[in-house]
């Protein structure tokens, strides 16, 4: 429960540091921080492998690969974060209209029984490394060989992206 | 195959062979042209020995080619009937038909569209067989409105001289307007009878299930095909003016063959007729007048071909008026004759104008006697049929008609016949006399000469079925008498005869006192033309002005419809019609205008639609009530 | 549209960058507190309701920021807290109903995630090449 609240707040905090943050690196560093407490709430919900996932590949690779790229590009310096007023004022207006649905509608499931009860026993070894394993390699065995194609596209694709054009 | 479908098929395939491949055949396109109507004509000859082989009776034969349209209550098939009446006019066309081609191997030589103009001679042959030999009415029409067809095509022949395409206009524009009222007819007796077959509808008129009124109606509604069609008052004006066409053509269609389609129709549908004694002497009426009036004209006209023309009118009027009291027989004794010296007349005012190069006018023509000897005696006789002196043709057939008349004791109508009768022997004496008597009015440098062989023997050969035509239907005393009555009966019924030389004799007086007026007048001497026509003052100016008819109808009638036709062009068409396909089209561009700033190309505009778009889907999903 | 485009640069706007955003930090940090306080007073267990309303603000912050932001690179980063609050919602998901198959999905989102990102922090790259410039709003050509 503690836990929980911890972790939540600690996440909502730093995604909203990150969204108004002027600085670029100021933002990546929050997003890490936020990816940080997500994964502390993946553990509080049995998933102890993906706690792990999390930390490695997200906040240790891809927010990594993002400040490589700020670095290099060299947009640290401070942005005028703030657009002209107006411009600014619709753009919240507009935030806040998507999300009044939103919020609204997730409350209601407050009222839904099924959401709001315990959950029932869980199997044995909930959120092992062999429950995934299992679930992955028996039931989405085609899913996955396809992403492993993906990162391979992807790869090939960021090394024609990146090639300098200097030899022409 | 049985040779009656030769005679039309013959035709056809010299048309189409003539349209696709005449230009490369050069002279033999005129060869080719009259054979196709030459076996035409043969096979007429042997299907009608073969008919009058068969007894009496049963003559008529229907053939089927193949079912055109069924439809609903409809059914109509590509049928021909080859009775008695269409027998007689087969024979009569396609003879005539291949000496007028003949003819005009010689007079169109040298025309650069030759073989355009057998092509049309051709087809207008077969959409005239097809007319005739039809055995229902739809079939009829659509070689009525062939023939039409044709006959514009060859009236404006020459279309590059602005009176010839004017004229041909003119010609189908004035046929329209009775050919709607034959379509309306036609559409009546098919709603009233329930069947387009000509048998069919002869068997409702003979046994009574057309209501009388019916008949008046559509009567007078296909008598109206035919006064457009054959030049009766009120839309005869087309054929003096259809005159700018090739004499050939004047000959072939506008004196034998096309202009009596509307008295074969009549004739052919006589049981109508018969039932409604309103349409019928609605239908002599309109001849009797017609054939005063046309005769009043005529004698005012000076342009030789123009004064045929009104002779033509005036005779069908003869023709109307036989068929309007029931004379159905005499009726088609005067289309044969008048055929046969009608056409003769034509070809001859051809020869006369080729000698004279292209002369028209009688004012500069006389003393073609001695120049053009053969082209006179042809003449003469076609003059002599006309006029009905004895013993040619004319003689038999229009004392045939107006005994008829007397017989049926219509007094008013027998009068004005022999009045009409009178003019016509004295216009055509007029013609005879200032072209050929008298001394020679030429224009400078003409020298007239006789044609060659190819276009006298045609002109021979019509002129001795003008002469020895009258054995078709002599009266009493003569041996074989009417036997064309008696061969027609099946299909016209009974004729009856009056006795007694009494008609003969008034006709024949009256005909030579104007033959010896006109003579007075025109060859006696010269001058008396002129003191004769200050005599008459106004009245002769209205006559040669033609009552002023044509400027009549142009201000009356062409007028008022140019305007609404103006109007509907430049108005309707263009501003509401093109406005609103226009406006249509502008709708869209203006949208798509508006619309496609949609795509800014900023990133996050199109960020908040899809936010948006999500956002509406939830919302519907929770108030659709999730599960 | 190939010449370089220097970023914008306001004293005005740098003035304003020096105050607010601790505080605005801090601010919400405190609401945060006092709402986690309020449910921790209350006693009641965490339900799966909560982790879902917990998902969907952090997935609705990252909309705003997608939406707010000009430079590419941080509304990269929001589309990254978007994915993560999905993931969030799926693994709270799979312990409702005692199932692996949310977190294998949520794998193949981490997957998916990481070959998007390395993409597009190359297209990003090149187009900086290009123009010196990651503002999104310049980026406009593909328009009508």
């Amino acid at each position: 429960m503690t836990l929980f609240v911890v972790f939540g707040a600690l996440a909502l905090g730093a995604a909203l540091g990150m969204v108004f943050s002027r600085n670029s690196v100021h933002g990546a560093l929050l997003l890490v921080v936020n990816l940080g407490a997500i994964a502390g709430l993946f553990l509080t919900l049995e998933a102890e492998f993906l706690f792990v996932a999390q930390i490695i590949v997200y906040a240790g690779a891809i927010m990594v690969l993002f400040l490589f790229v700020i670095m290099l590009l060299g947009v640290d310096r401070s942005e005028p974060l703030m657009e002209p007023r107006p411009l600014q004022r619709r753009q919240l207006t507009f935030a806040v209209l998507i999300a009044i649905p939103l919020i609204a509608g997730l409350s209601a499931t407050f009222a839904i029984p099924a959401l709001t009860a315990s959950p029932g026993a869980l199997p044995e070894n909930f959120g092992s490394p062999e429950a995934l394993g299992q679930k992955l390699f028996r039931d989405y065995l085609l899913p996955f060989e396809v992403t492993a194609l993906l990162l391979l596209v992807a790869a090939i694709g960021i090394l024609l992206l990146a090639r300098r054009r200097s030899e022409r | 195959m049985d040779p009656v479908w030769l005679i039309l098929l013959s035709p056809l395939a010299g048309a189409v062979v003539l349209l696709l491949a005449g230009r490369r055949m050069g002279r033999t396109a005129g060869l080719v042209g009259s054979a196709a109507v030459l076996v035409a004509f043969a096979a007429a000859l042997v299907s009608f020995a073969a008919l009058l082989g068969r007894g009496h009776g049963a003559r008529a034969h229907v053939l089927h080619a193949y079912d055109w349209a069924v439809i609903g209550q409809l059914d109509v098939g590509v049928t021909i009937r080859f009775d008695e009446l269409s027998a007689l006019m087969c024979v009569m066309v396609t003879g005539v038909a291949f000496l007028i081609h003949v003819y005009s191997t010689s007079y169109m030589h040298g025309d650069p569209r030759f073989s355009r103009f057998f092509a049309y001679l051709n087809l207008f042959v077969f959409s005239m067989l097809v007319l005739v030999l039809a055995d229902n009415l739809l079939l009829l029409f659509a070689g009525w409105e062939g023939v039409g067809l044709c006959s514009y095509l060859l009236i404006g022949f020459w279309h590059e001289r602005p009176r010839a395409a004017s004229a041909a206009k003119k010609a189908f524009l004035v046929t329209r307007i009775g050919d709607t009222g034959l379509l309306i007819g036609i559409f009546l007796l098919f709603t009233a009878v329930g069947t387009l077959d000509i048998s069919g509808v002869l068997r409702a008129a003979t046994t009574g299930n057309i209501a009388v009124g019916t008949a008046t109606a559509a009567g007078l509604l296909l008598f109206a095909g035919a006064v457009g069609k054959s030049a009766q008052l009120p839309l005869y004006v087309w054929l003096p003016d259809a005159m700018e066409g090739p004499s050939p053509v004047s000959a072939l269609i506008h004196a034998a063959t096309m202009v009596t389609a509307g008295v074969y129709l009549v004739v052919r549908l006589n049981p109508l007729y018969e039932l409604s004694h309103t349409a019928g002497g609605v239908v002599a009426v309109v001849g009797v007048s017609t054939a005063i009036f046309a005769a009043v004209l005529a004698m005012a006209e000076d342009d030789i071909k123009r004064v045929l023309a009104y002779s033509t009118v005036s005779q069908l009027g003869f023709m109307f008026l036989a068929a309007g009291v029931g004379a159905y027989g005499a009726a088609m004794f005067h289309l044969i004759t008048h055929a046969f010296f009608k056409a003769l007349l034509f070809l001859a005012a051809g020869s006369v104008m080729h000698g004279l190069a292209e002369e028209t006018s009688l004012d500069r023509m006389g003393g073609l006697r001695k120049a053009m000897p053969a082209t006179f005696a042809v003449t003469f006789v076609g003059w002599g049929a006309i006029t009905g002196v004895l013993p040619f043709a004319g003689f038999f057939s229009k004392d045939a008609i107006v005994a008829a008349v007397w017989h049926e004791h219509r007094t008013v109508l027998f009068a004005a016949a022999v009045v009409a009768a009178a003019l016509t022997a004295f216009y055509m004496s007029r013609l005879l006399f200032l072209a050929f008597f008298g001394s020679p009015r030429w224009s400078e440098g003409t020298h007239p000469h006789e044609s060659g062989p190819t276009m006298v023997l045609p002109m021979v050969g019509l002129a001795v079925m003008a002469a020895i035509g009258g054995i078709l239907n002599l009266p009493g005393p003569f041996p074989r008498p009417f036997w064309l009555d008696q061969f027609l009966a099946p299909v016209v019924g009974k004729s009856e005869h009056g006795e007694g030389f009494g008609v003969p004799l008034l006709l024949w007086t009256v005909t030579a006192v104007a033959i010896l007026g006109a003579w007075w007048v025109y060859a006696a001497d010269p001058s008396r033309r002129e003191t004769v026509r200050g005599r008459l003052g106004p009245v002769n100016t209205i006559v040669r002005n033609k009552f002023y008819v044509d400027e009549i109808y142009a201000s009356f009638i062409v007028a008022p419809l140019r305007l609404l036709a103006t109007f509907a062009a430049y108005v309707v068409d263009r501003r509401v019609i093109d406005g609103a396909v226009n406006g249509i089209g502008s709708v869209v561009t203006g949208a798509a205008g508006s619309w496609r700033r949609v795509q800014s190309g900023l990133v996050r505009n199109y960020a908040v639609g899809v936010a948006a778009g999500a956002a509406a889907l939830v919302a519907w999903l929770a108030l659709r009530g999730m599960p | 549209m190939s010449a370089p485009v220097a970023p914008p640069s306001n004293v005005a706007d740098r003035d304003r960058t020096r105050s607010g955003k601790p505080l605005l930090l801090g601010l919400v940090l405190l609401v945060l507190v006092v709402l986690g306080v309020a449910i921790a007073v209350r006693n009641e267990p965490v339900t799966t309701s909560h982790y879902l309303m917990l998902s969907m603000l952090l997935f609705m912050i990252g909309v705003g920021g997608v939406l707010m932001r000009r430079n590419a690179l941080v509304l990269f980063m929001c589309v990254e807290l978007m994915l993560n609050a999905v993931n969030l919602a799926f693994v709270t998901f799979a312990r409702m109903h005692g199932s692996m198959d949310g977190q294998v999905i949520v794998l193949f989102v981490m997957i998916v995630a990481a070959a998007e990102v390395a993409i597009g922090l190359a297209i990003i790259v090149a187009i900086f090449r290009r123009r010196l410039s990651a503002n999104v709003d310049e980026m406009s050509l593909l328009r009508w």
